[in-house]
C-alpha cells in the first residue's frame, strides 16, 4: 500500500516503513537503546532526505523512550535528581544542535556532517564496545573476577552533589557536559544517544546499573521532544505521518526484542551491539570514500509560486 | 505620415499572424494529490482554426507545447574529492526556474524551425532560459555548461524535466493531442501551458492555458500546518509521540 508522505514529499510503501520500524524496534528492545542510529540511515537509504530523516526520527525515539521510561518509573529505576541535572545540559545541547543543523543546511554541508559524525562516532563507540565485550567474555571464560570499581579523576571535581536514588556523590560539571554533548549530537544526527550515554554513565560517572538505563531514557525522551519541537518550528522538516508509522512499528518490535534480549548474556549482548554499531559506521565511511554515482545534487530553496 | 505607415504595417502583420487561431483544453484543470497518488497523465487537446485570411498553401502545421510548473530557486552543488572524501564544494544558484518543465512537439525541434527562432522562442531544453547567479551577475549560460547540464539531467532523471519531440500527434491536419505525464513527486502549484503553432519554420500563433495541482484532505492539512504553524505542528507531533509511547506501555504491560 503506497502512502504519500506530506513533508518528505515522497510516496512510500506503508508496510516497508512499518517493517523497518518493527525491525529497529526489535533491536532497540533487545539492547535497551533508542535505535535512532539504525533508523536514520535506513530512512536515508529508502530515499528520504537526511534532513527530514533526522527530524522525523527524533519524534519516533521520543515515543519509544517514553514507553520505556514509564516502565522504569514504575520500577523506581529512575534517579530524578540525576535526570534533572543531565536534562539542563541536554536541553541546551539540543538547542545548539538544531541551530548548527540549520546553519549547516544553509551551507550545503549538512549531509556531509551527518555522514562524518556517523563515521567518527559509530566506529569509535562500536569498536570500544566490541573490545570491551570481548574482554568481558574472555574474563568469564577464565572465571576471573571483574576488577573492582575505582574512583577516577572525575570524582575529584568540585560542585559535588548527592544523588540519592543512585547512591552516588558526584560533581555536577561532568554530568552537565555529558548532557549537553548528548543533546547536541542527538539533534544533528537524529539519534537518542542512549548507546553512548549508557557506557559513559557506567564507566565514567560510575552510576549503578540499576538506575542507568531508566535515567538515560528520561534524558533521551526530553532531548528528543525538544529536538522535535525545534525542528518543526525552525526547519519545518518533521514528517508526522512518517513518524507515526515508525512509532507504531517501533513500539511493537521493541516488546519482542526485549523478550529476546533477556535470553542472551550481557557480554554477548554488548559484543553484538558493538558489531552492529561498528558496521553502520563502516558503511557510512565507505560511502564517503568511494566516488558517488553522481557528483551533482539539487536542492530546492522553497517554491514561490 | 511615417508613423501611420508603420502602424498600418504592424496592423497588417498582426492580422496575418491572427490568420489561425488555436483552441485548446486540458482534460483536467485541477489535479488533486491524494495520499495514494502515484502519478497520472493529463491530456491536452485542441484544434487549429483557420479563417478567410489564412494562406491557401498553408496545410502542414508544427506544434510545440511547453508545460511549466511553479517556479522556485534551486541550488546545484558539485562534489569534489578533498582529503580522500567527497565533499560539496562548488555550487550555482538557479533563480526562479520551473520546478516542472516539459516540452513536446510533433517532430524534432530542429526540423520545425531554425536554431535562431528556437533559441528566441525557448524551444527545447537547451534553449529554455534558466537564469543562474554567477558571482553577482544574473544570466543564463551556454547549454553545455557543467552545472546547467547536470541540473537538467538530474531533473530529467526524476521525471520532472522532459522533452519529447514525438508526443504531439495530429489526428487530422488541424486536430491535435498530447499527453502530459505527471510523476508521483510532482510539485504542487499552478502549471502554465504554452502552445506555439509553427508553419514553414515561422511562428504563426500561440496560446496559453493552465492547470493546477493541489494536495487535498489530510495531506494538504499536514503540509500547510507544518509550514505555517510550525510550533503547533511540533506540539501535536510531540503529543502524538507521547500518546503512542503511553499506549504501548499500557498494552504491553507485563503484570
Amino acid at each position: 500500500m503506497q502512502l504519500y508522505l506530506p513533508i518528505a514529499d515522497l510516496p512510500v510503501n506503508v508496510f516497508l516503513v512499518l517493517a523497518m520500524g518493527a525491525a529497529v524496534g526489535f533491536v532497540s528492545g533487545m539492547f535497551g537503546i533508542g535505535g535512532g542510529f539504525l533508523m536514520t540511515p535506513l530512512l536515508i537509504f529508502i530515499g528520504i532526505t537526511p534532513a527530514v530523516a533526522v527530524a522525523s526520527v527524533a519524534s519516533h525515539i521520543a515515543a519509544s523512550s517514553f514507553s520505556g521510561a514509564l516502565t522504569y518509573w514504575r520500577r523506581r529505576a529512575i534517579d530524578p535528581a540525576l535526570a534533572s541535572v543531565l536534562l539542563s545540559g541536554g536541553v541546551t545541547g539540543t538547542a545548539l544542535g538544531v541551530w548548527t543543523f540549520t546553519q549547516l543546511r544553509a551551507l550545503g554541508q549538512l549531509d556531509l556532517m551527518i555522514a562524518l559524525s556517523y563515521v567518527v562516532l559509530l566506529t569509535t563507540v562500536g569498536s570500544l564496545m566490541f573490545l570491551e565485550g570481548l574482554r568481558a567474555l574472555m574474563r568469564t571464560r577464565r572465571g576471573a573476577v571483574p576488577p573492582r570499581r575505582q574512583h577516577n579523576w572525575i570524582h575529584g571535581l568540585p560542585l559535588k552533589m548527592r544523588f540519592k536514588r543512585s547512591k552516588i556523590y558526584l560533581s555536577v560539571i561532568p554530568v552537565l557536559i555529558v548532557g549537553t554533548l548528548i543533546g547536541f549530537i542527538g539533534a544533528i544526527m537524529g539519534i537518542g544517544g542512549g548507546f553512548i550515554l549508557v557506557p559513559i554513565m557506567i564507566y565514567l560517572l560510575r552510576v549503578p546499573t540499576s538506575t542507568v538505563i531508566g535515567t538515560s531514557m528520561v534524558l533521551t525522551l526530553v532531548t528528543m521532544l525538544v529536538a522535535t519541537m525545534l525542528h518543526a518550528a525552525t526547519n519545518h522538516l518533521v514528517d508526522a505521518v512518517l513518524a507515526l508509522i515508525l512509532m507504531v512499528g517501533g513500539v511493537t518490535g521493541a516488546q519482542f526484542g526485549a523478550r529476546a534480549g533477556q535470553k542472551i548474556r550481557g557480554e554477548q549482548l554488548r559484543l553484538l551491539l558493538g558489531l552492529l554499531i561498528l558496521s553502520v559506521g563502516v558503511r557510512f565511511a565507505v560511502e564517503l570514500v568511494i566516488r558517488p554515482d553522481d557528483l551533482f545534487t539539487i536542492r530546492e530553496l522553497g517554491v514561490s509560486s | 505620415m511615417r508613423v501611420l505607415l508603420a502602424l498600418l504595417v504592424v496592423l497588417l502583420l498582426g492580422s496575418v499572424a491572427r490568420a489561425e487561431r488555436l483552441i485548446v483544453s486540458v482534460s483536467n484543470h485541477r489535479v488533486t494529490v491524494t495520499p495514494n497518488y502515484s502519478g497520472e497523465e493529463l491530456v491536452l487537446f485542441g484544434s487549429v482554426e483557420k479563417d478567410a485570411t489564412t494562406p491557401a498553401d498553408r496545410t502542414a502545421y508544427d506544434l510545440v507545447v511547453t508545460v511549466m510548473g511553479p517556479r522556485a530557486d534551486m541550488v546545484t552543488r558539485r562534489k569534489e574529492r578533498t582529503f580522500g572524501i567527497w565533499i560539496n564544494t562548488d555550487y550555482r544558484q538557479f533563480l526562479q526556474v520551473p520546478s516542472y518543465l516539459a516540452l513536446f512537439a510533433n517532430r524534432p525541434f530542429d526540423a520545425i524551425t531554425s536554431p535562431e527562432i528556437a533559441r528566441r522562442q525557448q524551444i527545447g531544453l537547451n534553449n529554455v532560459l534558466l537564469t543562474q547567479r554567477v558571482s553577482g551577475d544574473f544570466a543564463d549560460v551556454v547549454p553545455n555548461d557543467a552545472f546547467r547540464s547536470a541540473f537538467i539531467r538530474l531533473r530529467t532523471q526524476r521525471g520532472l524535466y522532459r522533452e519529447d519531440p514525438s508526443a504531439v500527434t495530429f489526428l487530422t491536419p488541424t486536430l491535435f493531442r498530447t499527453g502530459i505525464p505527471l510523476p508521483a513527486e510532482v510539485p504542487i502549484g499552478t502549471y502554465e501551458v504554452e502552445i506555439k503553432l509553427f508553419a514553414n519554420g515561422a511562428l504563426v500563433t500561440k496560446t496559453e492555458t493552465a492547470f493546477e495541482i493541489v494536495k487535498v484532505g489530510f495531506e494538504q492539512f499536514v503540509a500547510t500546518t507544518a509550514r505555517q504553524n510550525g510550533l503547533v505542528y511540533g506540539l501535536a507531533t510531540v503529543a502524538m509521540a507521547l500518546m503512542t509511547g503511553w499506549m504501548a506501555s499500557i498494552v504491553f504491560r507485563k503484570d
